[in-house]
């Protein structure tokens, strides 16, 4: 294996990481905040996918479709979140259930709407081509993502660690019951941790979109990686959920470049491994 | 509580046994043709067209022949085995079709083979190539109407050899049995005309991201030799032409790489690449042109070897429908009609079927260009009259394994 | 009570055994999917109704009994005795070598963790090609003889079947109702206190976990059979999903209730999917419907039980 292998087979790993990490983030906190685990998830990915490709496919831009996907998804989260799983407070088996009947839900409503041709959502020309150093070529979308996945990544840690809506998202996630003992309006953070949540999902769906392509079964497709991230980066951990996807995306890389016929379990055995040995991922807290 | 339960399930059964259609009466009602077609997934352009091939015919029939309407059933397999097999029980169980056809993965060809030889139900395969279904493991109830796998690669195997001079091709094909089969062949005739296989590599078919596989084509080919088909197809070129490599290890592929179900959502990314199929839109007869121009006034796009090849299945099975006189519910009858059909003048070129059931016919290595403003496959070379057993004595082809995975054996890898 | 279940139950599989020959062959087949996937259910419903154990893997044993059967049927040709234990030890060890690593885990993470042994079990199915033939699947497994009985035909095969499910839903009753069975059912309850009442809470789990996957092993058996073809959609986590909805849908803890919730998804796959394709949205919106205003599941309501 050559130089130029491991250099392109890291950068792959990175960039698939650096969507994931899009992806997990937003179900690591809301697992944080919630204890629910949101089998929608993926849902929330593909259908971002899908409301982008329409809005860029109508308006010619990419910027109008990360845009809509995002907001789009944002108020299905809400939705969902206010009207249905609201109703089950506390019980943590009854919402992860319904979570699955909502993904059902979507994957016919997306097949429904948009059909069942796969696509690919068309990229601005700036983000097309590739850039040359010595023998090496790295995609200019590829880099985009990872350029996106940073800025966000800083986005939530400033947004966490510095403002005060990120400290009662931290005091609801540390303790949710103690945090609303001291006044923390805990329902409303959980609101809006979902429907953020949801968003960056959806905004991993739109970019996805654009190398990977949307088509129907991309929801339960991306959704065991999310949850192998989450859960060896540690739930309710957003360092645990960088460390996770980066971890994931190189080993799902290197994993089918290098055993092939051992791809995916050389992805889910870890996972299995570190949730026995410690069963709240590698950063997170009980 | 207990009566609840109990007034349930009687419900439940009465429901059922009240509910479930009852077995079509004979001779008087329409002729029922259950059609296993890919609607959605990966391979939805290629369901469609399968479908809108199928329709193309019937409607020029005026969907009805000795006497009888024919009533096409069209069935999603998803692009799934499983769901293909499910589908067909369905299609013999409940709608009691009298013949079934269609299917796209060479896998659901080999599932369902044995399901139809114990239903004897007389079934045709229009695109399902697996090669062994008339190599090996023939099923009797099965006809073959399109074409097997390792058919035309045989021929391109040579051709490149000659015509391009490569010396070292690595291949990057789908890992199951279409794969294996179409890449075996190149790889067998490519070997004997001097030409020599480095690497073999080989995705999932659900891959959507294929760099992983990209970064492991070996720098020192002369060429790459691809077999995709559906979004796969669409995803590689795309990626490949991304990677930077196509302009230094030139793209060769199998016909469906670049088949027309998937052309027209390609760009420059597919110019130039060589592939081989025993059929292309613009082949220059009067059957393709007048077949072409009506499918592309019903469908909006150019044909694909998939509509084509529908188009003939119907036009064969109608075919053999008027020799019976109408009479399908006389399975053996029928299945002997299809075997027996010898129409002319197909899309494809001339077509006649070979002792074992497969068709012998012209094999086109194809280029890409742009006429016109539009991408499409333009003729370069026609070998004419190609069977499932290429040059070689079919006895002896026989006694040697199917093309496999490892088979030939991969000697310079 | 028991009693009265019994006779029930008794009342019930005697008049589909009669019906059956009556019927036409098609809905004949969908009741043998359902009584496939009712043992299935019927498996997943000791783990997570009495144990309080959810699991998202189940489908990762009834492929490893499926593969088994399909691959010694057709390239071993061995017979029905054979593949059936070969199927059946290949699940339960399965499940012996996964229950080490999952019992350690509850609630969320134990919904995580089964969720991630399923997908090691699916990728081999779909990656180890040399083994498991991949995307192709193993196809042509040939209908068993049993005895002089040829079990091709649908109605043969479905008093295999209704006789296979009778007996599993004997056995898992007879062990559900038993102190073992009580046991679990006060895990689910709270397991601090069945520690301090001095019982082996972690043998009791274990030990579940292995039953239910040697059950789902049973049904994995009968499914190669049933189908002829098995591939790495029969292990893929839609299937552990689906066999969870029965599960909630049919009321976890009542052990026929599962089954019941198999016989209406199975039915709404196949028939409502003539007059609509969106059965799936029909699925998922019944099932919302089932957990905010029947959590107990259709047969959990019927007998007014409070969970």
């Amino acid at each position: 294996m050559s130089t130029e292998f491991w250099i392109t087979q890291s950068f792959n790993g990175i960039s698939y990481g650096a969507l994931l990490f899009l992806l997990a983030s937003g179900l690591s906190l809301i697992f944080g905040v919630m204890r629910i685990v949101n089998m929608a998830h993926g849902s929330y990915f593909m259908l971002g996918g899908y409301v982008g490709l329409t809005v860029a496919l109508r308006t010619r831009s990419f910027a109008l479709a990360l845009l809509a996907g995002t907001v789009a998804i944002a108020l299905v989260g809400i939705g969902m979140e206010r009207l249905f799983l609201r109703r089950l407070r506390g019980q943590e088996l009854g919402q992860v259930l319904m979570t699955i009947g909502f993904a059902l839900i979507f994957q016919d409503l997306a097949l429904l709407i948009w059909g069942g041709d796969p696509y690919n959502l068309p990229v601005p020309a700036a983000l097309t081509g590739a850039l040359r150093v010595g023998a090496s070529v790295f995609p200019i979308y590829r880099i985009f993502i990872v350029a996106v996945a940073v800025a966000v990544g800083v986005g939530l840690w400033l947004l966490l660690d510095r403002t005060q809506a990120g400290a009662m998202i931290r005091a609801a996630v540390d303790d949710a019951e103690m945090a609303q003992g001291v006044g923390i309006n805990v329902p409303r953070v959980s609101l809006a941790v979902f429907a953020l949540g949801a968003a960056l999902a959806a905004l991993g769906g739109v970019i996805g979109a654009g190398f990977l392509g949307v088509y129907p079964g991309a929801d339960f497709e991306v959704l065991p990686y999310a949850f192998v991230v989450v859960i060896v980066g540690g739930l309710g951990s957003l360092p645990g959920a960088m460390a996770g996807s980066l971890l994931v995306g190189l080993l799902d890389n290197f994993g089918k470049a290098l055993f092939p016929e051992l791809s995916y379990f050389t992805l889910f055995a870890p996972m299995a491994l570190i949730l026995a040995i410690r069963p709240t991922g590698l950063f997170g807290r009980a | 509580m207990a009566h609840r339960l109990l007034a349930f399930a009687a419900i439940l059964l009465l429901a059922l046994t009240l509910g479930a259609p009852r077995p079509a009466p004979a001779q008087s009602g329409p002729i029922k043709i259950g059609l296993l077609s890919p609607l959605s997934g990966a391979a939805s352009a290629i369901g469609k067209d399968m479908q809108n091939g199928t329709e193309l015919y019937l409607d020029e029939i005026g969907r009805q022949a000795a006497g009888r309407k024919i009533e096409l059933i069209v069935e999603d397999t998803e692009g799934v085995t499983a769901t293909a097999v499910t589908k067909a029980r369905k299609l013999v169980d409940q709608d009691h079709i009298h013949l079934l056809t269609g299917g796209l993965l060479a896998s659901t060809g080999y599932a369902l083979h044995p399901y139809v030889d114990s239903v004897k139900i007389p079934t045709t395969y229009p695109v399902m190539s697996s090669d062994d279904l008339t190599q090996r493991k023939p099923a009797r109830w099965v006809v073959r109407l399109g074409w097997n796998s390792s058919q035309s690669t045989h021929a391109f195997g040579e051709w490149v050899a000659k015509n391009l001079k490569y010396k070292k091709i690595a291949t990057v094909g789908f890992d199951y049995a279409f794969g294996w089969e179409t890449i075996g062949g190149f790889q067998r005739t490519f070997e004997e005309n001097g030409g020599q296989i480095i690497q073999k590599i080989w995705t999932p078919l659900n891959t959507t991201d294929f760099s992983p596989f990209i970064a492991q084509i070996r720098r020192d080919a002369d060429a790459v030799f691809v077999v995709f088909f559906g979004r796969g197809s669409l995803q590689f070129v795309k990626q490949y032409a991304d990677s930077g490599l196509k302009a230094k290890i030139p793209l060769l592929g199998n016909g469906t790489t670049t088949d027309e179900s998937v052309l027209p959502q390609m760009g420059d990314e597919a110019l130039g690449v060589y592939t081989t199929l025993h059929y292309s839109a613009v082949l220059d007869n009067p059957a393709n042109k007048r077949f072409a121009k009506a499918f592309e006034a019903k469908a909006g796009k150019a044909p694909s070897y998939y509509a084509e090849t529908c188009y003939t299945n119907a036009r064969w099975i109608v075919e053999a429908i008027k020799a019976i006189g109408g009479k399908v519910e006389d399975r053996e009858a029928f299945l002997a009609a299809i075997k027996k059909v010898e129409p002319k003048d197909f899309p494809r070129g001339p077509v006649a079927i070979d002792r074992w059931g497969n068709p012998v016919q012209n094999v086109y290595i194809r280029k890409v260009e742009r006429v016109g403003g539009q991408l499409q496959n333009t003729v370069v070379f026609t070998y004419p009259q190609v069977s499932q057993f290429w040059k070689y004595n079919p006895e002896e082809f026989l006694k040697m394994p199917v093309y496999a995975r490892d088979y030939p054996p991969c000697k310079h890898c | 009570m028991i009693l009265r279940r019994g006779l029930l139950a008794a009342v019930v599989i005697a008049a589909l055994a009669l019906l059956a020959p009556a019927l036409p062959a098609y809905p004949l087949t969908l009741l043998t999917q359902a009584l496939i996937f009712g043992i299935m259910a019927m498996s997943l419903d000791v783990l997570l109704g009495y144990t309080g154990l959810p699991s998202l893997g189940q489908a990762a044993y009834f492929g490893a009994a499926a593969y088994a059967v399909a691959l010694l049927a057709t390239e071993g040709q061995v017979g029905l005795a054979g593949c059936a234990v070969a199927g059946i030890a290949l699940a339960t060890v399965t499940a012996a070598v996964f229950g080490v690593i999952a019992i350690r885990a509850v609630g969320t993470y134990f919904l995580m963790i089964t969720l991630a042994l399923g997908m090691i079990v699916w990728g081999l199915a779909f990656r180890w090609v040399s083994l498991t033939k991949g995307d192709n699947g193993v196809s042509g497994v040939p209908r068993p003889e049993l005895g002089a009985l040829n079990l091709t035909p649908p109605l043969p095969f479905f008093y295999f079947a209704l006789t296979v499910a009778a007996l599993v839903w004997l056995l898992l009753g007879l062990l559900v109702s038993s102190p073992f069975g009580l046991g679990l059912k006060g895990i689910r309850g709270s397991e601090s206190r069945m520690r301090a009442l001095g019982y082996n809470v972690w043998l009791h789990k274990y030990v579940a976990f292995v039953i239910s996957g040697a059950f789902a092993g049973v049904a994995g058996v009968l499914w190669a059979y049933y189908n002829g073809f098995v591939g790495p959609t029969d292990v893929q986590l839609v299937t552990s999903v689906e066999t969870l909805l029965m599960v909630a849908l049919g009321g976890p803890g009542t052990l026929v209730g599962p089954a019941v919730g198999a016989a209406v998804i199975v039915f709404l796959k196949n028939f409502v999917s003539v007059y609509t394709k969106r059965w799936l949205l029909i699925l998922g919106a019944v099932y919302i419907g089932v957990i905010l205003f029947a959590p107990q599941g259709l047969v959990g309501a019927m007998r007014g039980r409070r969970r």
